[in-house]
């Protein structure tokens, strides 16, 4: 891969003690890439996230994420990458446009930066007609969009979703994955982690870590190629189960 | 009053089902049946209506209206009598952390009365089962949530009931341990066991029996997957190839009237109704570097389709 990787570990590591959560990590990830992160319970997804997000010190190996190294320049990698999970957390008693501003605001945005950001953001969430609502009231659909907006009001440059579709319905998961989509053309390095393989589907390339280590890597047709597997379920099967 | 209680009715029987909270109406006339031996998928998004179903069919709630019986007994009017033969695993069920795993088992016996004569053969053939038998020491809080969810299942199972209600039993939980569990609902189904399980997860429809797709408050299909499927009003185009991108950006410069195009990670389908409008997408993408291939739809789809359809219409086979 030529220039800079936007997200990038190699031999990263962690250990609690005895145990070796993750265990010599090797990951390039380019710039506009949807990624798909998968694993089964307790094979170290979560701990690899958390390292690249810059939560968790690694206790071995190096890793870049948007340009930062991560155990190094933290204050810098909070400010250049988005998170959004399936529990996210907005303030429900706020208005669409109040959550989108603070989110902003945490990450230091100014008040005319917000305005024009949030001006971009909620027409392109679908979420304009609604910016005055009070997000308690909003269906779930709406919500996620809207917390998407919240984990973008920065500009991220990369962007982690840990099961961003959970619980919604098909047409609102479509609209989303559209929306995740014009990002990555945009040049936002999408990173998603989910147990929902036909989440899998939806990104470019994914990998598959068993007990601390990735075990594969590749396209999801090239990983159906390659295991013989109908689908991507069934492609996580045969990779984790053998 | 008993309803329908002969050989032949179903162990789970819902009709026209109606229940609001306030200004909200969570169920606005669902149908359902279960027959024994079976596992009936409850497939919708979070806010269709699953939970409140599940728990007016419990016995745990009290419908505005619509009729409820339980292997011929009013959920409403006899919610004992229903729980004595039912048992329900909430979505959030409470396992003891700090109990193990056969302390576990062992309270929900005393508290679902279960003779002590009794008990000690039941948890033995419910840690065989559930292939928890070498984890029976570890504190409940200590598993991993597949293990959870299956001392969950025991724990449900602890009083020999006849009818399972599961709602979302396998939210947040890896393919492994999903597959795990769906083998063990298989396993009850062929005891004779009524299941209704609930999921907002499509591709967990092709594991049931009968699937009742929900919407709403609303069923908008119901029958064997299969059935479901091919309830699929139209017809899918799937296109793929290294020209996606140009594919795409055509298809989005020149939209079709009723032409439907969504993306799937390295695919797109294009909904339709016939063959012109087929060969008219064919000749909009010749060149683009794509193949064109028609696809059977999936459950998902037909969901997709019929959601937005006006209310009241349901597809049956």
């Amino acid at each position: 891969m030529s220039g800079e990787a936007a997200v990038f570990a190699r031999g990263l590591t962690r250990r609690f003690g005895d145990f070796t959560a993750v265990e010599s990590l090797d990951l390039e990830v380019a710039g506009g890439e949807i990624f798909g992160f998968l694993g089964a319970n307790g094979a170290g997804k979560t701990t690899a996230i958390r390292m690249l997000c810059g939560l968790l010190p690694p206790s071995g190996g190096e890793a870049r994420v948007a340009g930062c190294r991560v155990g190094r320049d933290t204050g810098a990698l909070k400010r250049r990458i988005g998170y959004m999970s399936q529990r996210f957390s907005l303030y429900e008693d706020l208005t669409v446009l109040e959550n989108l501003e603070f989110f902003g605001g945490v990450y230091g945005l100014g008040r005319a930066e917000l305005a024009a950001r949030a001006d971009e953001l909620l027409p392109r969430l679908g979420l304009d007609a609604e910016r005055g609502r009070l997000t308690g009231s909003l269906p779930l659909g709406y919500k996620q969009r809207l917390s998407l907006g919240c984990a973008l009001a920065h500009r991220p440059r990369v962007l982690f979703l840990d099961e961003p579709t959970g619980g919604v319905d098909p047409v609102a998961r479509r609209g989303f994955w559209d929306l995740i989509y014009e990002q990555a053309a945009a040049g936002v390095t999408v990173f998603v982690t989910t147990h929902y393989m036909d989440e899998a589907e939806y990104c470019g390339r994914v990998s598959i870590m068993v007990q601390g280590r990735i075990v594969a890597l590749d396209t999801p047709a090239g990983l159906k190629a390659r295991t013989g597997g109908a689908d991507m379920q069934d492609v996580f099967l045969r990779l984790v189960d053998a | 009053m008993n309803g329908p209680a002969g050989n032949d009715a179903p162990a789970i029987l819902v009709e026209d089902l109606r229940k609001s909270y306030g200004e909200r109406a969570a169920v606005r006339g669902l149908d359902l049946a279960v027959a024994s031996g079976r596992i009936c998928g409850l497939i919708g998004p979070d806010g269709a209506g699953k939970t409140t179903t599940m728990r007016i069919i419990c016995g745990l709630l009290r419908p505005d209206a619509g009729a409820v019986h339980v292997l011929g007994r009013d959920s409403a009017r006899e919610p004992r009598a229903v729980r004595e033969r039912l048992g329900y695993m909430p979505q959030r069920f409470s396992l003891y952390p700090d109990l193990t795993v056969a302390e576990n088992l062992r309270f929900f016996a005393d508290l679902f009365g279960v003779p002590a004569a009794e008990r000690v053969t039941r948890e033995a053939e419910l840690m065989e089962f559930s292939r928890l038998g070498p984890f029976r020491r570890r504190r409940a809080g200590q598993l991993s949530g597949g293990m959870k969810q299956k001392l969950a299942l025991s724990c449900t199972l602890i009083h020999t009931p006849e009818v399972l209600v599961l709602d979302e039993p396998t939210t947040g939980v890896d393919p492994v341990s999903r597959r795990e569990f769906w083998r063990i609902l298989r396993e009850l189904a062929g005891r004779g066991l009524a299941l209704l399980v609930s999921t907002p997860y499509m591709d967990e429809a092709g594991l049931c029996d009968d699937v009742v797709l929900m919407h709403e408050g609303r069923s908008i299909a119901r029958g064997t997957p299969d059935e479901v499927a091919a309830a699929f009003p139209r017809r899918l185009l799937e296109v793929r190839g290294a020209g996606l991108p140009e594919a795409l950006a055509r298809l989005a410069a020149s939209p079709r009237p009723g032409v439907k195009v969504h993306r799937y990670g390295d695919r797109l389908h294009v909904v339709h109704d016939d063959a012109a409008q087929a060969d008219d997408v064919a000749r909009l993408l010749a060149g683009a570097g794509v193949e064109l291939h028609p696809v059977a739809p999936g459950i998902e789809d037909t969901f997709v389709e019929l959601m937005a359809a006006p209310a009241g219409g349901e597809a049956t086979p």
